[in-house]
């Protein structure tokens, strides 16, 4: 069988966006992950319980973003908001040439929980009467809901995909976008990594590891078959998904993936998933003891979002690049119950 | 690496299918639901899962799952926490892997389509945390469970198997693009084969959602019926096994079918109705089409999405009759969610193997409960169990969120 030789085949960084606890935008997350401090953590109210639950959630946007004016995205949860404003952030201006329709954006929404506000809230309503559960609330229950109103905003009718998994879906669903890119199928794409604080996602994941802060918010990258940013940022790889179901598992997951990166340098930089919770961090960092450059660890500062955390973690890296603060970059997401997958960008 | 790419070959491998297993309503197993298709039965009854009494609605398509599931990797423990989203999976997945005779790797994608998980665990750890917020008895299993990602897991657990998971949460469509997306893989030369289908299980949350909306039919799901009111919810599975062409003849194996194009498209138009018109299904039927390069006159059976709620049906007949043109005549149209309800994420997989089934043995599966055609459809619906000579078939899948997909298949003699 006989294969393309082609020009080689480039996927640059466009744009980035993000919604965290720091604020709306890149600029508050970098800020935050400068300073280096955690993020205070707030109180949220457990029903059943006296004491509350400790969470890292996004603060109220200040002042309220236009687009919550649009008729699709009034009713909806916080996912969506954050996942839309992390999108038209990395968009930027090229959100009007996908509305007049001269750009084919695909979308990739990457996500482990979802839309769990609404779930939860129209479940609570089934059980109390299902008569009267709303028609308005279960529609926005469903995954690919935030997906689908980016897509009603922009005007965008091409793929769109909701992928859903652990942390380190948000890596595949850079891959994916990369081969739509190469296919010639779309012009651009987003992919964005987004999850909503609840009481009931708090409270689950509290009985795997007692210290862990849950966050919300959201984290897009938009990737392009050519750069019109200066510097350059290019992907240069993305490890396969190293699968795993078991702690002994998870580590040798973490050291296989760590296997197939750049080995770095004292210039680069490693944007991990530490949290400073050695009980989860242990497969990682005996993965990257080695590392001889740099490393930041957005999720001890902003809190375990989960998919959106991922897209911080690619987010905090592609920004040093553009910074000039390193001309290469890893990320690392040994994932909480699925797979260690990760990737390396690079100022081209 | 999943990234650089290795270049894609050229041309892009066949892609043909070696195992197909599917549950529904109708029974486990190929022969079970192939009968019943032919025959077109309709399997929806009461739901005995949860309780309906203070809904508007209470039946749906339920499976009667097997007293035992059959015997895997997985260790009793494990099979113990399985859920019925799981199991349905497991069983479907069973079927298609013996089928294809494939042996365990290291190597094997698995892409799966499901709108909710095991969303049955979720409404049973919420229900616990509600009403005794101090005890965490079985919650942490169901909190691991609940999510899809264990569920694939076990499944490749369950017969050795290893690689990259994709788990498309693309509402009701979810099943028809984990399809299309395993194609595609293999076309782009990422695989040599891959397991892939869809899944999802009956649940009250899901239940009380569509029954909220009053999507559900309060008489009998009536696909294209002029009086047609609603869709009926089923539950099922289907999972294929895929594999070049080259690769399925080096080991002899047997061949079910031939996949041949897949499309896929966004609807902008609403959260939960279609554009008026059907823009994003013309759009995912034209491309179907171009990629597996067939023009609508080669169709000789189209599988519809057709839940039987007014808005989708209106859609997909003006979709249907836009993009057949003149041909439309000639295209024996058929929703066979007439017999098992709306499988959601299952529902795009399943509907391939009926198009299997239907393009093997040469047969046409009935909307059985229509009674009379909606004259906006300008396509011969399949009323009656019928004979036919079919090359390709394509079927459709449109969900939530304005999610669109449509496959192509094509006969293996």
């Amino acid at each position: 069988m006989k294969v393309l030789s082609s020009e080689p085949e480039n996927i640059f960084i466009d744009g980035i966006g993000a919604v965290s606890p720091a604020g709306w935008g890149v600029l508050p997350l970098r800020e935050a992950l400068a300073k280096g401090e955690p993020l205070p953590a707030k109180e949220l109210a457990r029903p059943g319980w006296t004491r509350p639950l400790r969470v890292r959630s996004v603060p109220p946007p200040s002042p309220r973003p236009d687009f919550m004016t649009h008729p699709r995205l009034r009713r909806t949860s916080p996912i969506t908001q954050y996942a839309v404003a992390a999108a038209l952030e990395a968009l930027g201006d090229d959100a009007a040439r996908v509305r007049n329709g001269s750009l084919r954006l695909g979308i990739v929404l990457c996500v482990m929980t979802g839309c769990v506000n609404y779930s939860r809230r129209f479940y609570d309503e089934t059980l109390k009467d299902p008569a009267t559960a709303s028609p308005l609330v279960f529609p926005e229950t469903v995954f690919n809901a935030p997906a689908s109103h980016l897509a009603a905003l922009l005007g965008a009718t091409a793929l769109n995909y909701t992928l859903l998994g652990d942390p380190g879906t948000f890596l595949q669903g850079l891959a994916l976008a990369a081969d739509w890119l190469l296919s010639r199928r779309v012009d651009g794409c987003l992919v964005a990594g987004a999850e909503e604080i609840d009481w009931l996602t708090a409270d689950a994941y509290r009985l795997f590891a007692r210290k862990i802060i849950l966050s919300d918010g959201a984290g897009a990258i938009y990737l392009r078959r050519q750069s019109h940013t200066a510097p350059s940022v290019r992907l240069h790889c993305i490890s396969e998904p190293h699968l795993f179901s078991s702690k002994k598992q998870r580590a040798h997951a973490a050291q296989r993936m760590r296997a197939e990166l750049p080995a770095g340098n004292p210039g680069h930089l490693l944007c991990d998933g530490i949290q400073n919770l050695p009980n989860i961090d242990a497969q990682e960092q005996e993965a990257w003891q080695d590392w001889p450059g740099a490393r930041l660890s957005p999720r001890a500062i902003l809190g375990e979002g989960l998919a959106a955390a991922s897209a911080w973690q690619c987010v905090a890296a592609i920004d040093a690049l553009r910074q000039r603060q390193h001309p290469a970059a890893s990320v690392s997401v040994v994932g909480c119950n699925e797979q260690a997958i990760g990737a390396h960008f690079v100022i081209s | 690496m999943l990234f650089p790419r290795k270049q894609p070959p050229v041309p892009p491998p066949r892609v043909v299918v070696t195992g197909a297993g599917i549950v529904t309503p109708l029974g486990v197993g190929w022969k079970a639901n192939a009968d019943g298709f032919r025959a077109g039965r309709v399997a929806i009854r009461p739901v005995t899962l949860f309780d309906v009494s203070r809904q508007r609605v209470k039946a749906s398509g339920e499976v009667e799952l097997p007293p035992a599931l059959p015997d895997t990797h997985l260790p009793a423990r494990q099979v113990r926490r399985l859920d019925r989203a799981a199991k349905l999976l497991l069983l479907a997945a069973r079927e298609a892997w013996q089928q294809s005779g494939w042996k365990p790797s290291t190597d094997l994608p698995l892409v799966l389509g499901t709108t909710s998980g095991g969303m049955s665990l979720g409404q049973d750890y919420y229900r616990q945390a509600i009403h005794t917020p101090g005890s965490h008895r079985r919650q942490p299993t169901r909190v691991l469970h609940y999510q899809a990602q264990r569920q694939a897991i076990d499944l490749s657990d369950a017969f050795g198997f290893g690689g990259p998971i994709i788990l498309i949460a693309n509402a009701c469509a979810s099943g028809a693009n984990a399809i299309g997306h395993a194609w595609e893989l293999i076309r782009n030369g990422r695989a040599q084969r891959a397991m892939t289908g869809g899944y999802d299980a009956l649940s009250q949350l899901v239940f009380a959602g569509f029954d909220s909306l009053q999507a559900l039919s309060p008489t009998r799901c009536r696909p294209f019926d002029t009086r047609r009111d609603g869709l009926a919810i089923g539950e099922g599975a289907a999972v294929l096994t895929l594999e070049t062409l080259e690769h399925s003849q080096r080991r002899g194996a047997i061949i079910l079918g031939e996949i041949v194009g897949y499309g896929t498209a966004t609807d902008a138009h609403h959260l939960t109705q279609p554009h008026p018109q059907g823009d994003a299904a013309f759009a995912t039927m034209t491309a179907a089409c171009q990629s597996a390069g067939v023009s609508p006159r080669q169709i000789g059976y189209l599988n519809a999405h057709g839940t039987g709620t007014p808005l989708n049906d209106s859609a997909e007949a003006a979709a249907i009759n836009r993009w057949a043109g003149e041909h439309a005549a000639k295209i024996p149209v058929s929703s066979t969610k007439s017999g098992i309800g709306h499988l959601l994420g299952a529902a795009g997989a399943v509907e391939v193997v009926i198009c299997l089934m239907a393009l093997g043995e040469q047969w046409l599966p009935p909307t059985s409960t229509l009674e009379t055609p909606d004259p906006l459809c300008a396509f011969p619906l399949v009323q009656k169990p019928a004979k036919a000579q079919l090359e390709y078939a394509l079927t459709n899948s449109f969900g939530f969120g304005g999610a669109n997909a449509s496959l192509v298949l094509r006969r293996w003699e």
